[in-house]
């Protein structure tokens, strides 16, 4: 958890050993991006559970900034010797990051909504070019709905899926419930955020998504 | 076998274990798992008018010793609420709804449209501007909200009071005298944490409630106080997180005892609380009923100071 003074504490992944990429995409991201040298924050954690390396191939398909804990965990595999690919999305070719980490790992497929760089269209529209039988273990990050188009498209392998979600997270000890995802009551916050794509096609991922006030809203990222 | 299935606070239950207020209780989803778990009732999340988003973070901080929070009532508001209530009982345990509300009239509006299976009126959060404890603070205040939810409805009605005064036997008077039907003590003492790095507060609301061990010992004495000059039950919650804290807060008067913050160690410390619980009362050969209020009768048999009170008649004060 980042503690931005002042501001709010958010959940984070590390994109590498000491280090967080942030997207603006709200109060406490903006405020993040406007720090300067010298600036602090305040970090509580690790929390929760990561992604757990299986098996000597596996894929990556990460969106957005969303792709940026993938790099990181490419690299720990690459490290030991595991095989990597990746396919990775963005909404141009203006939004793309890390894509010379992903490069180093091995093979990379790329698409990008408007068409300006790689396949056009969405992340799961990469999978034609793979064949899902090769890998051991799939890793996904990214907004709530692409992940949940990848998983409905690949039930067959949901047990081999492992996806880092987001949820409103408050206390993120496994306490106040603000994360827990119908109907079985996963707490994200310490049994994820990282969780098998079997256990969130019985949950309410790709449904809908608690607001801050623990009433149900959409689940657009 | 010795059985811990009883009436606790007018609810019929098959263990006095229960889920407290605040903790994985704004789904239904996660009061089901705590009843199936083992819990003999939950607690909702308090529930309020309208939706709240609560303060922003961090709203909790990790201590040695317990843990500090200031939540700020999220919540989705009652009308959203009764879903989440009907996913519960599919725990098969009773589900008790606490409320909140800025007066009677709002407590009251709130009590009227859901139906849980009791309440507990939240008269005790400490870091919620004009809820909670700024209300539960004052016996009138506790007596008459008490009194208006009463009225409302035909099922229990708990009060659950705040340590935050000078005194908490009075709060429990007040409740009483509102016709609850049970106390529920205590909610988190005031506490603050500062960031040594920069002098900041860290909790968002500057200041919140501490829970955890380090507050037992004084949920144990309130109890015992409330106990001993209250004739309804009182229902110990604070710092519980083993079978032999549990023991301590029955002997200390409790009827039952609700679990908190020891939550964060997993939904298993229901039943760790619970067998320990049957094989303590199985190893001493006692009964639930037995070992209540055992310290009181320790007290009369040495000779110890008893905090029994005589109430001054306060209307008198000035005379």
């Amino acid at each position: 958890m980042v503690w931005i003074r002042g501001i709010d504490e958010i959940p984070m992944s590390f994109s590498n050993l000491n280090e967080i990429t942030v997207s603006a995409v709200g109060q406490a991201t903006q405020s993040l991006i406007s720090l300067k040298p010298g600036d602090g924050i305040g970090l509580r954690g690790p929390m929760g559970r990561g992604f757990v390396l299986k098996g000597d191939n596996i894929l990556l398909i990460g969106g957005g900034v969303g792709v940026a804990p993938l790099a990181f965990l490419g690299e720990q595999a690459q490290s030991i010797g595991i095989g990597v690919t990746s396919l990775i999305g963005f909404r141009s070719s203006r939004d793309i990051i890390l894509y010379h980490r992903f490069e180093a790992l091995g093979p990379v497929i790329i698409t990008s909504d408007d068409g300006s760089t790689g396949i056009c269209g969405r992340v799961a529209k990469g999978l034609k070019e793979l064949d899902l039988d090769d890998f051991s273990q799939i890793y996904l990050c990214g907004p709530e709905l692409m992940m949940c188009d990848i998983i409905s498209r690949t039930e067959r392998y949901a047990d081999r899926i492992q996806a880092s979600i987001n949820r409103y997270l408050k206390c993120a000890i496994g306490i106040c419930g603000s994360c827990c995802l119908d109907p079985e009551g996963i707490k994200v916050c310490v049994e994820g955020p990282v969780l098998t794509a079997s256990r969130l096609l019985q949950s309410e991922f790709g449904k809908y998504r608690r607001r801050s006030s623990g009433s149900r809203g959409p689940c657009r990222d | 076998m010795q059985s811990l299935e009883g009436i606790v606070g007018g609810l019929k239950i098959r263990n006095p274990v229960m889920l407290a207020a605040g903790i994985l209780g704004s789904s239904g989803g996660s009061l089901r798992r705590a009843a199936q778990a083992g819990a003999g009732c939950v607690v909702t999340k308090s529930v309020g008018a309208r939706p709240r988003d609560g303060h922003p973070g961090p709203t909790v901080v990790q201590l040695n010793c317990g843990l500090l929070n200031a939540m700020g009532l999220p919540n989705p508001g009652y009308k959203e609420f009764q879903e989440e209530i009907d996913i519960a009982r599919i725990g098969g345990v009773p589900v008790v709804a606490s409320i909140f509300g800025a007066d009677k009239e709002e407590f009251r509006e709130i009590a009227s449209f859901i139906t849980p299976d009791a309440f507990e009126l939240n008269l005790s959060c400490p870091h919620a501007k004009c809820y909670g404890a700024e209300l539960g603070i004052y016996p009138d205040l506790v007596e008459t909200i008490t009194e208006s939810v009463k009225n409302e409805v035909n099922v229990p009605v708990w009060v659950k009071l705040t340590p935050n005064t000078s005194d908490i036997i009075g709060l429990g008077i007040a409740a009483q005298s509102g016709g609850a039907d049970a106390v529920v003590a205590i909610n988190t003492l005031k506490a603050m944490a500062i960031d040594i790095e920069t002098g900041t507060p860290i909790l968002a609301n500057t200041f919140g409630g501490l829970s955890g061990p380090a507050i037992k010992p004084v949920a144990l004495k309130c109890v015992y106080d409330l106990s001993l000059n209250l004739d309804i039950p009182v229902i110990g919650v604070g710092g519980i997180s083993t079978w032999e804290d549990a023991v301590e807060m029955i002997m200390a008067g409790a009827q039952g005892v609700q679990i908190g913050t020891a939550l964060y160690k997993g939904y298993e410390v229901f039943q760790d609380i619970i067998n320990g619980l049957l094989c303590y009362l199985e190893k001493k050969s006692i009964t639930l009923e037995q070992l209540k209020g055992w310290a009181w009768r320790q007290c009369e048999t040495h000779s110890y100071q008893n905090p029994r009170v005589t109430r001054r008649d306060t209307t008198n004060k000035n005379a």
